[in-house]
């Protein structure tokens, strides 16, 4: 087939765009292993950077994958059962409660913050526990979750379905997770990817919310640039590039293996 | 294994105050299949859904398996069988994944499910589908294992909600002498909702017509056609021609008119349309009263052409208030 000038035009336009975004993240990188940043690549390459970064805030990595699970939990926990409920209901309290869930999206995180360190800061002793940080990022991710799996649930016919479970004879707990999960698993392996991701870079709430023996990956990063020692800002970037890809790659694996209908679920 | 269904008293009013069924009895008695016969909203499912346990009568409604109280059991716990409009198939099951569905979920040993499936797929000639996704199939293949899936577990009752109306029409004449032959070898108590007519009359050994969330008329096929209850019956059993008698109405099947040309016949020949089996004649008698007439292919019938119409059966279809005698050939005017 002829490909007119359009094509390419707009071949060329998706280039350049991609280009314009890929090319932080690739300088970034370059960066982080660049021996002298002043000098440039000339001056070879290096991982004491990516070694240092590791010593000074290994620590901040552990602790942002840790919570960035816990929320994954916490959000498959309270978010699929919320999804179900309202999408089995269409009134008007379905959707209020809908529209409240979703409001930590559109309040600034600073705010959130704030708020949570007012009303619980002085209980026990949260404020210094990891756990503080782990409500904050429930408290916005869990919108996320709710969302992706509403979509799809309001998607398939969701009503039949559980009347056909149930016509077979399917108690709740045998259809719920039988055929109605099942069912759903694009929709929570998209909220989950939104989940681990936004957790991990959570930057707003955690800045306010977070202690010295409590940071996590992105604001050990802006501590590192602000100390302007840019070559370990880029290491460190480095070391959360290779830590998210293969993160969701693999998470995406998982579920695609599990697509295989068979007959025993 | 086949049951007799009650229903006493059985009315569905909605939230909102909208009647979706006004109380009716109905008794039907084990191993028959009844179909509900009507158009869209004559609360044809909803009777269906009050049997299958998915919908709870009115207050003073109840609903009873073999002189058993059922009404506040959920479907769940009912054992009957159900196949829907839309399959309701499980996408994450392959064919015999969701044949065996019914069996798993009631804690059936697994060499028992597996003997019971490969059992099905072989009456419903799937068994070299059973690997297949549902999405990989057709509407007929669908509608198969919807009802292989229905069946299964043995279920007391069979419900089949519309279940070829997705299907195009020489699948759903296959499927429904299928479906028949099915109910027949398996003689369970079945309740089939359609709107099609022909499908009603294929299947059912009786019919019940419903309309305006009322039953209309319950009998066979032959008595609905022949003895129609009410107009409403007489239109929806096959093609009725409403005809002013004397002191009435009756209701006039077009198949049993004849036309004889007469100059001075009372008829005139407004239409013809050629269809096949039968000529569909429009014509008018002089006084503007219509009739449609369905007659053995005649060219010589044509536009403008003056008749005489006769009555070929003995006994007209009877509408109680008929004005017309029975007779060998009545001229009507």
């Amino acid at each position: 087939m002829r490909r007119g000038i359009g094509f390419w035009t707009g071949l060329c336009f998706t280039l350049l765009v991609s280009a314009f975004l890929i090319l932080p993240i690739f300088a970034s990188v370059i960066a982080g292993v660049t021996a002298n940043q002043f000098i440039g690549i000339s001056s070879g390459f290096t991982t004491r950077w990516v070694l240092d970064v590791w010593v000074n805030y290994g620590g901040t990595v552990l602790l942002s994958l840790q919570i960035a699970f816990a929320t994954l939990a916490i959000t498959l926990v309270l978010g699929v059962p919320a999804a179900y409920v309202l999408a089995r209901h269409a009134g008007v309290t379905a959707r209020l409660v809908e529209e409240a869930l979703v409001m930590p999206v559109a309040v600034p995180g600073l705010a959130t913050a704030l708020g949570l360190i007012l009303a619980y800061g002085a209980v026990g002793g949260l404020r210094s526990s990891w756990v503080f940080i782990l409500i904050g990022h429930v408290i916005f991710c869990l919108p996320f979750m709710l969302r992706a799996v509403l979509a799809v649930l309001l998607a398939i016919d969701l009503q039949r379905l559980e009347e056909a479970a149930r016509a077979c004879g399917a108690t709740w707990a045998q259809r719920f997770l039988g055929v109605v999960v099942p069912n759903i698993r694009g929709g929570i392996l998209a909220g989950s990817l939104m989940v681990v991701t936004l957790s991990l870079g959570e930057f707003n709430m955690t800045l306010l919310l977070h202690t010295p023996f409590t940071r996590t990956l992105p604001v050990g990063l802006a501590d590192a640039y602000t100390a302007l020692r840019t070559e370990m800002a880029s290491a460190y970037t480095l070391i959360f590039f290779a830590l998210i890809v293969p993160l969701l790659s693999g998470m995406q694996w998982v579920v695609s293996r599990m697509d295989q209908p068979g007959g025993s679920r | 294994m086949s049951i007799a269904i009650s229903l006493r008293n059985c009315g569905k009013t909605w939230p909102g105050g909208a009647r979706g069924l006004l109380p009716i009895d109905l008794e039907i008695t084990a191993g028959e299949t009844l179909v509900l016969l009507g158009p869209s909203g004559c609360g044809k499912t909803t009777l269906l859904r009050l049997i299958a346990g998915l919908e709870l009568p009115d207050d003073g409604g109840a609903v009873l398996f073999d002189g058993r109280e059922v009404t506040r059991l959920p479907i769940e716990r009912r054992n009957v069988g159900m196949v829907f409009q839309s399959y309701a198939l499980f996408p994450n099951m392959d064919v015999a994944g969701n044949i065996g569905y019914g069996l798993r979920v009631r804690g059936t040993p697994k060499n028992e499910v597996k003997q019971r499936v490969a059992e099905m797929l072989e009456m419903m000639q799937l068994t070299d589908f059973r690997h297949r996704r549902i999405d990989a199939l057709s509407g007929g293949q669908r509608q198969r294992v919807a009802l292989a899936r229905a069946i299964a577990p043995r279920p007391q009752v069979l419900l089949l909600d519309e279940p070829l109306s997705a299907l195009d029409a020489r699948l759903r004449d296959q499927l429904r002498q299928e479906i028949d032959a099915l109910l027949r070898g398996l003689g369970i108590t079945a309740i089939y909702v359609t709107h099609d007519q022909s499908e009603a009359m294929a299947l059912g050994d009786r019919i019940c017509v419903m309309e305006a969330g009322r039953i209309a008329q319950i009998g066979s096929g032959r008595d609905l056609y022949h003895r129609p209850a009410n107009e409403f019956v007489a239109h929806f059993i096959g093609d009725a021609n409403k005809y002013t008698v004397m002191d009435g109405e009756t209701i006039l099947r077009p198949e049993e008119l004849c036309l004889r040309p007469n100059p001075h016949g009372a008829f005139n020949i407004t239409r013809v349309t050629f269809l096949g089996p039968v000529l569909r004649v429009m014509v008018r008698h002089v006084d503007g009263r219509e009739l449609r007439a369905d007659v053995p292919d005649d060219p010589s019938l044509q536009p403008g052409m003056r008749v005489d119409v006769t009555l070929r059966r003995a006994s007209p279809t009877s509408l109680e208030s008929q004005g017309l005698g029975v007779g060998a050939s009545i001229i009507l005017d």
